[in-house]
């Protein structure tokens, strides 16, 4: 039997506003417990719930990065239940009528094509609190810090068909939200949260199969592996006569596997209704307006912009605008590069890449900033240096030995384009290796690779590997 | 001085005929002699009240004092007063402290008033007797027998004793109107919106209001001009300028069209109540007003609808009382489950218990059509009714209640006979509307209320419509035997 | 509508509110008379009628995105039933 594996997201992700959405305590991350739970987020006896302007303004504008419509008036309801980091017995979050209405984004695959994935919908709510299980005598702490802090959640149509899509649709919204400023995407912090539901159906069937709802996936990594295991987990039962069965379960990174979470309530049966604290929220044109000013030019279009004021292909325009911080670096380095775009966005890709890779370096952290990179660039295009050298200029550069200039100057690396003294250097490796010169003279081409490699070695690699094969040439064949 | 009116009081504070320490321990004394028969105080703060007494009699001193300057005032027990227990009648509470001040207990503590002490209360205000406070009923001082009505009964009570010159009071489905009638005071719901719900434990957010509870409407008018304004820690506090209600108090009535709805004087009202309230609304006559008949066809459908909004909300107003961060917890608990089950279970009394099970079950998976939005499309129509009364008529007068107060025990083993003594209050409550509640003619000795609806924001129009009855009668001056 | 004593139970789970089961029953009986009081509402057509929510037609305010609040944890945790270190306990939540 074939399967397909059908996949929806439901994203977290924790707006980066000052204030909880309905108090205005802070939501900084790390401080000490309850320290920062005021009297509405511990839903203390008569307090009441005031909207964040911020909130609404942030899930507004990614509405607009959707193209997805803002609803002119949208209610906050309350979802019922127990649990003790939900200090009102309820959750305030939309229901019937969400903030942002259907929208779309389109992910890049593997093969270089692009998907369009559905969002359903987005819609405000306030996060929980957190349960400390370490052992308080046998009992559970609960910190409400993070109680009230503002959560746009994102929850995607079932249109990923694979692990890579779902982490591909992950990483847009993930970038898009960082592009516009909304969430800090900690995923590690959980300020950016993802839960997948998986299932499997017989390739060509219409209906979908039973699904499991994956939690606890802190890493696109995680997200991947989880899902991959999902299926495998499911397919495994449905070929040995089972039935997978609706529920939630938990991702185990440590031992790499999924498992059932007892269910929180035997029937979920929330209860929502209208939360009577809260009026309708409307939205009218001039807001959006607003908003829409505010918005940034976003991956999509930056990418476009790149491939065709940049001449840059898709794959490389693709990498570039990954994050808004990346993309920002580029553009600066073609600025000092003194307008260098193909070459620059090969060292941005290329060995900018692997140094970040290799010392686990975000960009915003790069320890040679996109003004030493068009520096360094600036010097390969006006014939300095050579490419092979600049390597060496980068690496330098890297462990903090100054610009490209200070680097070149204090090593003695530049170029040289000096004919006369090439042609020198080429005269002495000819009048040295005469059995080589025949060899070459009786055909066997491949040997001049053998007098590059010579003039190189008696200048330290900076001679202008161009000329050298042009003298070479002249000298060899006359 | 308890029989005098707030005005008095303060111009003999600014006299200097007494200051107000004098005053409050006038108070003092009075509750401490003779509230032990009517348990109308579940706490009486004396250090803290002689406290705000000694600031305001430097502040009437030093200047910048207002009209409720060193004026003693006693709470509702659902108001959070800081440093102060605040129960909300129940045992849930019985441990709580409250660490913040209610916006209206804010608002009074700036305007000057004393705070004499925290009144009894139905639990969580849910009653229309007062039975069903853990701290035991509050009698009506008029007939030691009867109940004072609720859920503000013991606000009614010690207004009504001449225990407090005023209490605040909050209004769901009457609990200020109903008490205000039966224990013979005056008592104001304004509109949903125009007094902060801030700190005030909420029953049914939609619907409760807090309002003044004073012997007359000049009072009312003090008192509402304090509590009254926009919060911003309330989402549902109206933007809207505040009048001056004192200045308001003296328009002439010559012209004023008054609406009694044929339902409000239907099958189920005492015929005396019936008669008295007549003759007041005969008095209105004389004073000029105009009264036309009209009709507000789904009445009858307020209680059921109130029944279905009211204990939804409050089944999930009421899920953070677990345990877990204040009030009641039980013993040994053995798992989180148990924690949350014997917590709540102990905590609430049966009236509570009972409106949270129905509001669960209105809310529940199936039945949320058929009940919630049922009753919410029944609130659109009784608000309708309203609506076109009001294009024909400025006031709607009726009784507030269909007897007078009943039998400590009458009804607490019938729910439904209880909820129904709420029948001519609820409907304000469910479409937003300002009601007061004025004493007449009494009935064998106990107070008949008269209820008077006005227009969104007409508080002004309805305490000026009761001021000038009250100049004309004297009804609101009577206190009971052994109150004097 | 009537209620049995598995309406009850359930309701009564859902909102956390233990019942001893020698009550159920009287329980059911009330809950069911106050549906009964309730189902009153059935006699009238609300087709086309919208629900309402709310007694104004007011839309929700928003609040500037400010830090108002500072940290009263003492306080707040002097009222509360068991704490330790900073945090309210509460009996092992298995997840």
């Amino acid at each position: 039997m074939q399967w397909e594996t059908v996949i929806g997201l439901e994203i977290h992700a924790q707006l980066a506003t000052k204030s909880k959405i309905f108090s205005g305590a802070s939501t900084a991350y790390g401080a000490e417990p309850n320290t920062q739970a005021c009297a509405v987020d511990l839903g203390l006896p008569g307090v009441l719930p005031v909207l964040n302007g911020e909130a609404v303004r942030m899930a507004v504008k990614f509405g607009l990065a959707i193209g997805a419509e803002i609803a002119p008036r949208s209610v906050f309801a309350r979802k019922n239940y127990f649990y003790p980091d939900l200090p009102k017995g309820y959750q305030i979050s939309q229901y019937e009528l969400p903030v942002v209405g259907r929208g779309h984004v389109d992910i890049d695959l593997e093969d270089g094509s692009t998907k369009e994935i559905g969002v359903t919908r987005a819609h405000l709510e306030e996060d929980a609190g957190k349960s400390l299980h370490e052992d308080f005598h046998g009992m559970t702490g609960i910190d409400l810090n993070r109680a009230g802090t503002p959560l746009l959640e994102i929850v995607s149509e079932p249109d990923m068909r694979s692990a890579a899509e779902a982490v591909a649709y992950a990483r847009k919204i993930h970038a898009l939200v960082r592009y516009l400023e909304i969430c800090d995407g900690n995923m590690q912090e959980g300020s950016f949260r993802c839960d997948a539901n998986v299932s499997v159906r017989p390739r060509g069937q219409e209906a979908f199969g039973t699904r499991a709802e994956l939690k606890n996936l802190n890493s696109f990594r995680f997200l991947e592996r989880a899902i991959n295991l999902e299926v495998e987990r499911q397919i495994d039962i449905i070929e040995s006569g089972g039935e997978v069965v609706q529920e939630t379960r938990l991702y185990d990174a440590d031992r790499n596997e999924t498992r059932s979470m007892r269910t929180k309530e035997e029937a979920n049966d929330y209860r929502y209704f209208p939360d009577p604290d809260l009026l309708p929220l409307e939205i009218g044109h001039a807001f959006i307006g607003e908003v829409m000013k505010e918005l940034p030019e976003l991956p999509d279009a930056k990418r476009l912009r790149f491939e065709k004021d940049y001449a840059l292909n898709h794959r490389d325009a693709l990498a570039l605008t990954a994050s808004r911080e990346l993309a920002d670096y580029y553009e600066a380095a073609v600025t000092a590069s003194g307008d260098e775009p193909r070459l620059t966005a090969n060292w941005v890709t290329g060995e900018l890449a692997a140094a970040l890779n290799r010392d686990a370096l975000d960009i915003s952290a790069s320890p040679v900033c996109a003004d030493m990179l068009g520096g360094l660039i600036k010097r390969i295009a006006d014939q300095t240096i050579s490419g092979k050298i600049a390597k060496q200029v980068f690496e330098a550069m890297w462990r903090g030995e100054g610009d490209a200039d200070a680097i070149i100057e204090a090593k003695g690396l530049k170029q040289i384009t000096d004919s006369g003294a090439i042609e020198k250097i080429v005269e002495e490796i000819v009048a040295a290796n005469p059995a080589q010169v025949e060899q070459y003279r009786s055909g066997k081409e491949k040997i001049f690779g053998f007098f590059v490699g010579q003039v190189m070695k008696a200048t330290k690699g900076k001679a202008n590997p161009q000329q050298v094969n042009e003298l070479l040439k002249k000298r060899l064949s006359s | 001085m308890h029989t005098k009116n707030i005005s008095e009081l303060a111009a003999g504070l600014r006299a200097g005929e007494y200051s107000s320490v004098e005053l409050t321990r006038h108070f003092l004394e009075r509750i401490r002699r003779l509230d032990g028969g009517l348990n109308s105080f579940i706490s009486v703060c004396e250090d803290a009240a002689l406290a705000m007494a000694r600031a305001a009699d430097e502040r009437l001193q030093r200047g910048g004092a207002g009209p409720l300057t060193g004026i003693p005032i006693a709470h509702k027990d659902i108001f959070c007063t800081q440093g102060l227990k605040t129960s909300c009648g129940s045992r849930m509470l019985d441990n709580f402290i409250a660490p913040y001040d209610a916006t209206v207990v804010e608002r009074l503590k700036r305007a000057g008033a004393v705070t004499l002490g925290k009144t009894n209360m139905d639990e969580f205000a849910m009653g229309s007797s007062n039975e069903t406070s853990f701290y035991g009923p509050v009698r009506n001082p008029w007939d030691g027998d009867a109940v004072p009505g609720g859920s503000s009964g013991g606000s009614a009570a010690a207004v009504a004793a001449r225990l407090t010159p005023a209490a605040t009071g909050t209004d769901t489905g009457g609990s200020i109107r109903q008490p205000a009638a039966l224990c013979g005071v005056t008592g104001l719901k304004p509109t949903y919106g125009r007094v902060s719900r801030y700190g005030m434990i909420a029953f049914a957010s939609s619907l409760d209001q807090g309002g003044p509870m004073t012997a007359s409407a000049a009072d009312a008018a003090l008192v509402l001009q304090a509590m009254a304004g926009f919060d911003e820690r309330d989402s549902t506090s109206a933007e809207q300028p505040v009048p001056d209600y004192g200045a308001e108090l003296e328009h002439d009535l010559a012209g004023l069209r008054i609406g009694l709805p044929r339902e409000y004087f239907g099958e189920g009202l005492d015929a005396a109540v019936a008669e008295s309230v007549e003759e007041a609304v005969g008095e209105y006559r004389r004073l000029g007003a105009e009264v036309v008949d009209i009709s507000l066809p789904n009445t009858h459908l307020a209680v059921p609808a109130y029944y279905v909004v009211a204990p939804a909300e409050c089944s999930s107003n009421l899920a953070r009382f677990d345990g877990v961060r204040y009030g009641h917890r039980c013993e040994d608990p053995k798992n989180l489950e148990d924690l949350y089950k014997r917590s709540r279970a102990g905590g609430f009394g049966d009236e509570v218990k009972r409106r949270i099970l129905i509001g669960t079950y209105a809310l529940s998976a199936g039945y949320y059509d058929a009940y919630y939005l049922k009753a919410q499309r029944i609130r659109h129509l009784i608000s309708d009714d309203f609506k076109h009364a009001f294009d024909r008529v400025d006031v709607i007068m009726g009784p507030t209640t269909p007897g007078t107060a009943f039998r400590i025990g009458e009804r607490t083993d019938d729910p439904v006979s209880m909820y129904l003594s709420d029948i001519y209050t609820i409907a304000a409550n469910l479409a937003g509307l300002p009601g007061i509640s004025i004493p007449v003619a009494p009935v064998d000795g106990k107070p008949v209320g008269l209820q008077i609806i006005g227009n969104y924001f007409a508080e002004a129009r309805l305490l000026n419509v009761a001021h000038k009855y009250q100049q004309v009668t004297d009804w609101h001056t009577k206190a009971p035997e052994g109150y004097l | 509508m009537s209620l049995d004593r598995a309406d009850v139970e359930k309701i009564a789970h859902l909102a956390r509110l233990e019942v001893e089961p020698d009550d159920m029953a009287a329980i059911a009986a009330e809950l069911s008379n106050i549906l009964e009081l309730v189902e009153q509402m059935n006699a009238v057509d609300t087709e086309g009628v919208a629900p309402m929510a709310h007694p104004l037609h007011m839309v929700q305010r928003l609040r500037a995105d400010e830090v108002t609040e500072t940290n009263r944890r003492e306080a707040f945790q002097a009222i509360a039933p068991q704490t330790e270190a900073g945090l309210y306990l509460v009996p092992k939540v298995i997840e």
